[in-house]
């Protein structure tokens, strides 16, 4: 069944003010015994590459899985902060493209994913941050993208807050900007590509974990087995954040992947205080305001490899005190709630969208602690690879296979921590 | 933050403890007659299973002896560890 959408709009509010509630945005679906499309995963990037699928290909009969509800992994625990400023070539491809589809989302999707260009400061706090964050400044200025450096003052002209005094645990020496960073509402980034994807035939099936990939004779992947019933497939996308490893292993495919639970919290809620998103690689925070006025933070991801979803409290605390370091008006601010996420990093920090050896199977994995700014751009070019059976031109350098040439995308390196 | 039963010292807290990653596995003796993907393979991939996990860990702070883990990694739960060279359940 095919529903179109309410199409929300001055006369649609206006009609919903008299007292008309909100209908259902998107059918929760049962699943049918096959499709073309199935894609394992109802985050943000799994129900992008559907509604891309579906607009861009013509591909409706698609069925997009959860073990739990839509949009609560990754998608739902993440500081939702969206920047492009990456380094490499290849990485500022794939976040530009992204950034660029973010700019005009709300539109796309007649949805109103909050998208705010506040801006992403970048600190550097000593002569190593300096030369790496001026490299990077350099090089996405010959990419095409927005970037610039700031000096101590102009930084703390930027945003009040920060404390740049000589007496600073860690002192500022200046900054990148990039003025077209900032942030996006993430549950409706899920919840936007979920009506839209449905009201062009998408079925969104909650509650149905994967327990199989079901192979032929030939060993191509032809369909999936599900807490729900077997479901056939031509063709599977696995977009599983934390759990892909534990997905690609049910077609014997073994991923060079590990999962880290990854740390956030919000303070109580205070009238607007921080105008930007700060991040400071080097003491590992990261921290903006949501429009409710809650502090968002960001913390590091635990040294061991674990599916907790919880986090140790004492990395929470060392990114506590930095950020109380850097904003001492902060000091006293209750935190009101912390969690955390089950992320899957590669050994270049880079992600891994394309094919893989089992035809019919592909991968859309590996964004470890970044994937929600690479949201649209992940969809997109994901849901060109699904329907065209080969990579995307700006997927292409993320293969699976870069592990066996060695052509990494080492954003590791130039990052130098979780990004 | 865990609680670890280093071998040698008894427990003792996370941090002063440094995580090793997957144990057992084991540098190809001649790395020039691995293939492209066998030598990919043994640099990047990883079980990442969800539940039992035999890990290194090193006491860093303390001893700074290695040791073989087994935690489930759903809970945490550290069943046993183990000296190098002990069998591993």
């Amino acid at each position: 069944m095919t529903g179109e959408a309410t199409r929300f709009s001055f006369l649609s509010l206006l009609r919903h003010g008299a007292g008309k509630t909100w209908a259902r945005q998107w059918r929760d679906a049962r699943p049918k015994a096959s499709y073309d499309v199935v894609i394992v995963g109802a985050g943000g990037h799994g129900l992008a590459t559907a509604y891309y699928l579906a607009k861009e290909y013509g591909i409706r009969d698609i069925a997009v899985l959860d073990k739990g509800w839509l949009g609560g992994g990754n998608t739902g625990r993440n500081t939702t902060i969206i920047r492009s400023n990456y380094l490499r070539p290849e990485s500022a491809a794939l976040y530009e493209h992204a950034l660029t589809l973010w700019e005009n989302l709300s539109r796309e999707l007649n949805y109103n994913v909050m998208y705010s260009a506040r801006g992403v400061l970048m600190l550097a706090h000593n002569h190593h941050d300096v030369q790496v964050f001026k490299r990077h400044v350099h090089a996405n200025r010959l990419q095409g993208i927005d970037n610039e450096w700031l000096t101590p003052a102009a930084a703390k002209a930027f945003c009040p807050p920060l404390h740049i005094g000589p007496d600073a645990r860690y002192p500022v020496l200046g900054a990148a900007l990039q003025r077209r960073g900032g942030v996006a509402r993430h549950d409706a980034v899920a919840w936007g590509y979920a009506r839209a994807a449905s009201a062009m035939g998408v079925d969104i099936i909650q509650n149905c974990a994967v327990t199989g990939i079901v192979r032929d004779v030939t060993g191509a992947a032809v369909g999936v087995e599900t807490t729900r019933g077997p479901i056939g497939a031509a063709r599977i996308g696995v977009v599983a954040a934390g759990h892909t490893s534990v997905l690609m292993a049910m077609a014997g495919v073994r991923m060079p992947l590990e999962s880290f639970p990854l740390q956030a919290l919000v303070s109580e809620p205070v009238k607007p205080v921080m105008p930007c998103v700060v991040m400071s690689n080097t003491v590992h925070a990261y921290i903006s305001q949501s429009d409710k006025g809650e502090l968002v933070i960001g913390a590091g991801t635990d040294a061991y490899t674990s599916y907790s979803q919880a986090g140790g409290l004492h990395i929470a605390c060392e990114t506590l005190e930095a950020i109380c370091e850097m904003f001492p008006r902060f000091r006293r601010l209750r935190m009101l709630r912390n969690w955390g996420g089950i992320v899957d990093t590669t050994p270049d920090r880079s992600p891994i969208i394309g094919l893989t050896p089992v035809p019919g199977l592909f991968v859309n994995c590996g964004w470890g602690t970044g994937g929600f700014k690479a949201t649209p751009g992940s969809g997109h070019i994901f849901a060109a690879t699904l329907a065209l059976g080969e990579p995307h031109p700006i997927a292409a350098p993320f293969s699976l296979d870069r592990f066996a040439t060695g052509r990494l995308i080492d954003e590791a390196a130039a990052a130098a921590v979780a990004h | 933050m865990l609680r670890i039963p280093c071998p040698w010292c008894g427990p003792r807290p996370e941090n002063e403890f440094r995580y090793g990653g997957q144990a057992g596995l084991i540098r190809p003796a001649n790395p020039a007659a691995v293939s492209d993907a066998g030598w990919g393979g043994y640099l990047y991939l990883r079980a990442n299973p969800r539940g039992r996990h035999v890990e290194r860990w090193r006491h860093l702070h303390g001893c700074g002896r290695f040791f073989t883990c087994v935690r489930d990694t759903v809970t945490d739960r550290i069943a046993s560890t183990h000296k190098p060279g002990e069998a591993v359940p």
